[in-house]
């Protein structure tokens, strides 16, 4: 009884039927996935896909609409201030560009969340929040000011900080947007290390299918709002899906024209 | 749209977005109070040491420049009045002419103008390019409010420092037109002081005070909003910075008009 529980445990994620909007326009069509302990999971899709508008759902950034988010069996749109911050405080975000406060050096970046949320002594603090800079090759680096690193530095830094609490879950904002293959390469063994030493739930958002490919073990392809489907690597590889294998082989989507719209763009009458 | 109706709709969003503006201040005047007195019980303490680093940036570093103006301010008064009084042989008023327009409006009102033009711009420029780099919703992500962190202690050190700025100026103003005024009053500036002393009375001052007190405020919401509010990279930046500058200015010259008008009634 007890095996056949902690055998199935919860999920980490679980989005129920969300729906998005900016303005008039809707972005998430009832999105529905959940996200299991231990994972990789990489949300995949284009530009406008709306993984980014999915991302900042999961994040509590924005309160759903319709729908609901649940991070950690919380669920987030009727959770108190409390409970988010306990949230908070279990997941970590690595953001597309880092997102380091540029005030602050690299060390009092990454040990920023301990400051703010732990009791720890200041050598204690210090000590920690190098072994995660060594953890991401940045062993050194706690004294130059975020305008210093490179972009591929910045992006360990930000990863330092975003694990620096042994957090439950995290997140991973376009890993590979505007590194050279190498050193996004070194990023993507990077996740793959976190996972297996600290044994992280990930969720990545990309868009880049060889390190999609390389990390996940499920993937979620998101197109125009809709998730086309969630499954292994294999699985999306082989899907017959004529969006999937558009993606996949890079083959530029057909437009379709619808000609009442066209025409009330055109003619600039609100379009119903 | 057709003509007509355009413009109705650009008054009507426009109408809209500033009472949404005012809104928003509003609500982020509540959130900084309530993290100031209430934080540390969820988990949000405001940080000591932040609310210092602001009070040097917005008062103690601002000294020189605010020596300087409320000096030329002072003088300008000096003169200004000794040619105007002099015209009705009224001279030996030119003490208590400058002293009481010095604490009640120009000290004050100066102060404001100069704070918001280094202090209101640099918070717009400092929060609004955070949020273009997505670090604003870093620390939301982290477990840290940003008002908390960002908004309330320049909040306070501007409620702390604008007031002491205000007095200091009033002193500096009063000072540089005893040095101009004295000699052709035929007085030492020594007793001229000791005359302005004898003249105001707490009231005076107080007033200058409380208008500091509002002016830090409005200075502090402006720029903290615009900077929040920012959309569209760094042109947006530049904007937000500008835009905060004029409105806080705007701001502070009709709240210090309705304040005069009501505290001298």
């Amino acid at each position: 009884m007890i095996e056949s529980m902690t055998s199935i445990p919860a999920p980490l994620i679980e989005v129920h039927k969300l729906e998005a909007w900016y303005g008039r326009r809707r972005i998430l069509h009832g999105v529905d996935f959940q996200v299991n302990p231990g994972e990789i999971r990489v949300i995949m899709g284009g530009s406008g896909s709306g993984k980014s508008t999915l991302l900042r759902h999961l994040l509590g950034l924005h309160k759903p609409r319709s729908g609901t988010v649940r991070l950690l069996g919380v669920d987030i749109g009727k959770a108190t201030e409390r409970e988010m911050l306990d949230i908070c405080k279990q997941i970590g975000v690595s953001f597309q560009g880092g997102a380091l406060l540029t005030s602050l050096s690299v060390g009092d970046n990454v040990a920023l969340p301990l400051r703010e949320h732990t009791k720890l002594d200041e050598n204690t603090i210090r000590i920690m929040s190098r072994l995660k800079l060594e953890v991401v090759n940045l062993g050194g680096f706690q004294d130059l000011m975020p305008s210093q690193l490179s972009g591929g530095m910045i992006k360990r830094a930000a990863l330092a900080r975003a694990i620096v609490m042994d957090p439950k879950l995290l997140f991973f904002d376009e890993p590979s947007a505007g590194l050279d293959p190498v050193v996004s390469a070194e990023l993507d063994e990077l996740i793959l290390r976190l996972r297996d030493a600290l044994r992280m739930t990930i969720v990545v958002v990309t868009h880049e299918l060889e390190s999609a490919f390389k990390i996940a073990d499920t993937i979620t392809v998101l197109d125009q709002g809709n998730i086309l489907m969630t499954g292994t690597v294999d699985a999306v590889r082989k899907s017959d899906n004529e969006r999937i294998q558009d993606l996949l082989n890079r083959r530029p989507r057909e437009i379709q024209v619808d000609a009442d719209a066209y025409l009330k763009r055109l003619t600039e009458e609100e379009a119903v | 749209m057709n003509a007509v109706t355009r413009p109705l709709a650009g008054i009507g969003r426009a109408t809209v977005d500033s009472v949404a503006g005012i809104g928003y201040a509003g609500m982020l005047l509540l959130e900084s109070l309530y993290f100031a007195a209430m934080g540390w019980r969820v988990g949000q303490p405001l940080r000591i040491r932040s609310v210092f680093e602001q009070m040097r940036q917005i008062g103690v570093d601002a000294l020189p420049i605010v020596t300087l103006l409320a000096m030329t301010i002072g003088i300008m008064l000096g003169i200004q009045f000794i040619a105007a009084l002099s015209e009705f042989g009224a001279q030996s008023q030119v003490v208590v002419a400058v002293a009481k327009s010095v604490t009640r409006e120009f000290g004050a009102l100066i102060t404001a103008i100069l704070v918001a033009g280094r202090s209101g711009s640099a918070l717009a420029a400092r929060i609004g390019s955070m949020s273009v780099s997505q670090e604003v919703d870093a620390l939301a992500t982290m477990g840290i409010e940003p008002v908390r962190y960002l908004a309330a202690p320049a909040l306070l050190a501007m409620l702390l420092m604008l007031p002491i700025l205000t007095v200091f100026a009033d002193v500096v103003a009063i000072v540089g037109a005893a040095l101009y005024s004295s000699p052709s009053l035929n007085v030492t500036p020594t007793a001229y002081l000791m005359q302005t002393l004898a003249l105001l009375s707490p009231g005076d001052i107080w007033q200058g005070i409380a208008k500091a007190g509002v002016f830090a405020v409005l200075i502090t919401l402006i720029g903290v909003s615009t900077g929040f509010s920012v959309t569209g990279g760094a042109e947006g930046v530049g904007r937000a910075t500008t835009r905060s500058v004029v409105l806080s200015i705007c701001y502070i010259i009709v709240a210090d008009m309705i304040f005069s008008f009501f505290l001298n009634r």
